[in-house]
């Protein structure tokens, strides 16, 4: 498979993550461009994921989550820093030797609209990888796609249909079942709900949580929604400017946030219960 | 245009009224794939100092709903029926010229990604001195530009001397909105409508934008339809709440009604599916199965229907927007059920939710 | 700005001179025939050839005969192999008849493309747009050529209201624009149809914006917001194609109604000079082409800047 076997170490987390670092330049100058500045987007962030856990990131707009999330899956280069994926360093191999761990490792996209070509068949779309990675052609391939359409909750006669024809939950079905085609270990969901309206977001989620007890997948679930993140995740890293300002079980950081960035943020959640958020404003004093 | 024949005299006070009021609208389309209803029959009214938030889901019906009071969605292919108010004066019969008037000086509104909705072209300042020489010819620029910078210190964006000559994108997210609602605020309106003007921002940001309409909701009079899907925004700031599910109101009444005694079961979903970080977390996020409905193929009798876990013989009749609980007459809702039943129907391990049924 | 500028510039150096090199190798590497000879006549003897080749500089290397040749065509001493004019002088004497042309069709079709354009937008969907789509799809699809002689046919041969062909210079205003009205009207229905075309959509485009529905919602006039908003966000594409159309035709693109006009153009002088293959005529011409058109590529990004604060004022990392 993908990893040479004797260079995993069984003890080692799925991923460790030390000190990445990802600074975008800014590039000025009259004729030639020299970097003037730069934007430290992901400025020395390090965690590690353990096999079947759910590690929430959250952080507003700007915070660096995304980012990380690409630096870490090798999709931006890293400016420094070390990610290793099963004991074995990963970070700044060559597209060829990334190629393998495509399989390990897959990316379940925020915008369920934008995410999927218009003018592929949802089988396509779904067992594209399969056939690239050369896992299966033909009926097996076909067979094997309606099985994933029907564990995410499609239905296998979807194949032949094409994107448009879904809803905004179903696309996000459809994006699902394109990550975990190849049988990932690791799975990142870069604001897999935020897109699609409250009554499916529950669905989505609870899908997600279901597919994590069945195939025994590991996620990294990046959204500013705290109160989703806090539902999946055992864990939690805050993220604010490039950096993790606090990271610890779930419940505790929720309940019990030590870093100021996180009670401000967590302050600024609304309270869906109209005593309990009055409650809330006048303790702490009307007008934020 | 509009499907109301009589024109009503244009009256600036017909006193006693409320400020708003809104009957039977009801807003169709025609699109290639025959004829949709928008919104079939909203009614409301708003007074001074209110917030009304209107709830839903995408294809709800709550946005064109928003756009239809100031006649946004009017044009050669949608059908509007009923009537909207202001101050007693008919506004679906007003010709568009005498709708301008109207928008922006009496409703106005913001909307929901302060990103889009400014022109990137113009400065924000011009673009609010347009909004006050559209309606007041004889403000100078001068003097509108002293405007422009009032509002927009008092909508709290620091430097504004200096800031009203900018571009919107040199503008934050949540600045960009403070600006919008400087706009919006520019000729005094009675009534601001509020098109999810959080939805795109950070919690943070958010947070405070809430605050400002709450504040000028108080200091100002100003009447303010928040449209919004978010539960815990209307917690924040409403004090009567509409629920739109398939361009129907389902339920309406006060946020106490609406959170403390639901009675559609859609409101239960809505409720139950909301993950509070007030609370030790559910096993399991309680969800609402299936998808809003197509507008063009909605199920027949209860919208709803269809994800309803609770339905039986009597919903594929349409339930009317009946007072259904005794002695509560404002609290209105659309299902069959009985309160009593809805009463133990709702109950979830001791939250609001919607269940299926054990057994 | 000033650095986009300079950068533009030296750009444009960049590829003229690329083309130039382009054009030199395409003539020196696959030669059709020998220039010397055709200089020295059909009955040259092989000493008179040889002459020739040496006198003109075809013995050199070829990086030496391209610096000759660009030095000639920058000092304006440029000669064509085929006629001994000055190839400079005949482009510069071209220049004015070229030019009344293209801006006094461009004129025209802008503003028919505009105005066209607008009322299609503005009523999309009703019977004024769609006469106007149909009206516009004849412009485009009607070839140059054949346009040209109907008009010439119908207006200077039935009726005899306008000369044939020729240029009058300005100095007879009424003469001049006598001479050019038909060419003028064939060069730029093709034009005013496409136009008409691109705006509508991009106006179609630019109405579906969010911010055009803010400024409906503070109570513009229809009008205002249309002219205001809706029209300046749709300028774009509509100046990345004047620019590249006027650019071209200006450098000597607008060869078939200057043949058919025979204005003695920088047009014309392109079709001639690639009816002999004339090499030091078809350098110097597609050179003054690329020139114009680099040049008005540059007009059209600082048009770019002028008209969409985030370019001008550069939104690097937000």
């Amino acid at each position: 498979m993908a990893s040479d076997p004797a260079t995993v170490d069984p003890g080692a987390p799925l991923l460790e993550v030390v000190d990445l670092v990802k600074h975008f330049p800014i590039k000025s100058g009259l004729l030639i461009d020299r970097e003037v500045d730069q934007v430290r987007a992901v400025d020395g962030v390090s965690f590690t994921v353990n096999k079947g856990e759910t590690l929430g990131l959250v952080g507003e707009s700007g915070s660096g989550k995304s980012t990380t999330c690409r630096v870490v899956l090798q999709l931006l280069k890293p400016t420094s820093g070390s990610v290793k994926f099963e004991g074995r360093e990963i970070a700044g191999l060559k597209r060829r030797d990334l190629r393998p761990l495509r399989r390990e490792m897959q990316m379940i996209f925020q915008d369920p609209y934008a995410s999927l070509n218009p003018r592929k068949r949802i089988g396509q779309i779904v067992g594209d990888q399969l056939k690239i990675q050369k896992v299966a052609s033909g009926k097996e391939l076909r067979v094997k796609v309606e099985g994933l359409l029907e564990r995410v909750g499609l239905s296998p006669e979807h194949y032949n249909r094409f994107p448009h024809e879904f809803s905004g939950g179903q696309r996000q079905r459809i994006g699902i079942a394109r990550a975990l085609a190849l049988g990932p270990k690791l799975v990142f969901c870069d604001e897999p709900v935020s897109a699609l309206d409250v009554s499916i977001q529950a669905q989505i989620v609870n899908l997600l949580d279901d597919l994590q007890d069945e195939m025994g997948l590991t996620y990294v679930f990046v959204a500013h929604d705290i109160g989703v993140v806090r539902h999946i995740s055992d864990r939690i890293a805050v993220m604010n400017n490039g950096k993790i300002v606090e990271a610890g079980d779930a419940d505790q950081v929720c309940e019990h946030p030590r870093d100021d960035y996180t009670k401000k943020l967590l302050a600024a959640v609304p309270i869906p219960d109209p005593r309990e958020s009055r409650a809330r404003r006048e303790r702490t004093g009307a007008t934020g | 245009m509009s499907a109301t024949p009589e024109t009503a005299p244009v009256m600036p006070d017909a006193g006693g009224g409320p400020l708003l009021e809104v009957d039977g609208l009801r807003v169709g389309f025609a699109t290639e794939d025959g004829r949709v209803q928008a919104v079939d029959g909203v009614d409301f009214q708003l007074e001074p100092g209110e917030v009304l938030a209107i709830v839903g889901e995408s294809g709800s019906g709550k946005s064109v709903t928003a756009q239809t009071l100031i006649g946004l969605t009017r044009g050669p292919n949608s059908y509007i029926e009923g009537s909207v108010r202001l101050r007693g004066e008919e506004l679906t019969s007003l010709s568009e010229s005498q709708l301008q008037k109207v928008r922006g000086s009496q409703i106005a509104m913001i909307f929901q990604d302060p990103m889009t909705s400014m022109n990137p072209v113009f400065t924000v300042g011009t673009q609010i001195i347009e909004a006050i020489r559209a309606h007041d010819r004889s403000s100078s620029r001068k003097e509108s530009r002293a405007r422009a910078v009032e509002l927009l210190e008092a909508v709290g964006i620091p430097d504004a001397d200096r800031r009203v000559d900018a571009y919107p994108h040199e503008f934050s997210g949540g600045m960009r909105q403070r600006a919008m609602i400087a706009m919006g605020l520019a000729l005094e309106p009675s009534v601001l409508i509020a098109d999810e003007p959080t939805t795109a921002l950070d919690v943070t940001i958010q947070a405070q934008i809430l605050h400002l309409i709450q504040d000028l909701n108080r200091s100002r009079g100003l009447a303010t339809i928040l449209i919004t899907h978010d539960l815990g925004v209307v917690a924040e700031v409403a004090d009567r709440v509409l629920v739109m599910y398939g361009g129907k109101v389902v339920e309406r009444g006060t946020l106490e009604d609406i959170f403390y005694d639901p009675q559609h079961p859609y409101t239960w979903g809505l409720l139950g599916s909301l993950t509070r970080l007030d609370q030790p977390r559910p096993h399991r996020l309680p969800q609402i199965s299936g998808a809003p409905p197509s507008l063009l193929n909605l199920p027949k009798g209860c919208a709803f229907r269809t994800r309803c876990p609770h339905e039986f013989g009597k919903c594929t009749e349409v339930p009317g927007l009946d007072a259904r609980l005794p002695g509560d007459p404002n609290h209105r809702d659309r299902c069959w059920l009985t309160p009593e039943q809805k009463k133990t129907l709702r109950d979830v391990e001791g939250r609001i939710g919607l269940e299926a049924p054990h057994g | 700005m000033l650095r986009f500028l300079i950068r533009r510039v030296l750009g444009a150096i960049a590829v003229i001179f690329a083309i130039s090199v382009l054009v030199f190798l395409i003539f020196n590497v696959v030669p059709a025939t020998n220039p010397a000879q055709r200089i020295a006549g059909k009955n040259a003897t092989p000493e008179l050839i040889k002459q020739v080749e040496h006198q003109w500089g075809f013995d050199q290397s070829l990086p030496a005969q391209y610096w000759t040749q660009m030095k000639l065509i920058f000092t304006g001493e440029v000669t064509s192999y085929q006629s001994s004019i000055n190839v400079d002088q005949r482009i510069a004497e071209g220049i004015p008849a070229t030019a009344s042309l293209c801006i006094g069709a461009a004129v025209i079709w802008l503003a028919f493309g505009f105005l066209f354009g607008y009322l299609s937008a503005v009523r999309a969907g009703g019977w004024l747009d769609r006469g106007l789509t149909v009206l516009a799809l004849i412009g485009i699809s009607m070839p140059v050529f054949w346009l040209a002689s109907l008009l010439l046919y119908y207006f200077t041969y039935k009726i005899e209201v306008f000369p044939a062909s020729g240029y009058k210079s300005l100095s007879e205003p009424i003469e001049w624009a006598k001479h050019l009205i038909l060419p003028w009207i064939s060069l730029a229905v093709l034009f005013a149809g496409f136009y008409s075309r691109v705006l509508r959509s991009s106006m179609l485009d630019v109405m579906n914006e969010d911010y055009v529905r803010t400024a409906r919602a503070k109570g513009l006039s229809q009008r205002r917001v249309m002219t205001k908003h809706v029209l300046r966000n749709s300028l774009i594409p509509v100046i990345t194609l004047f620019g590249l159309d006027f650019g071209v035709l200006i450098g000597g693109g607008a060869i078939v109604t200057e043949t058919l006009f025979n204005i003695e153009g920088v047009g014309l002088f392109t079709a001639e000079a690639l009816q002999t293959q004339d090499f030091p005529s078809i350098m110097t011409v597609t050179l003054f082409g690329a020139f114009f058109i680099v040049l008005f590529n540059i007009l059209v990004d600082i048009a770019y800047a002028y008209l969409d604060p985030r370019i001008r004022l550069g939104t690097s990392a937000a």
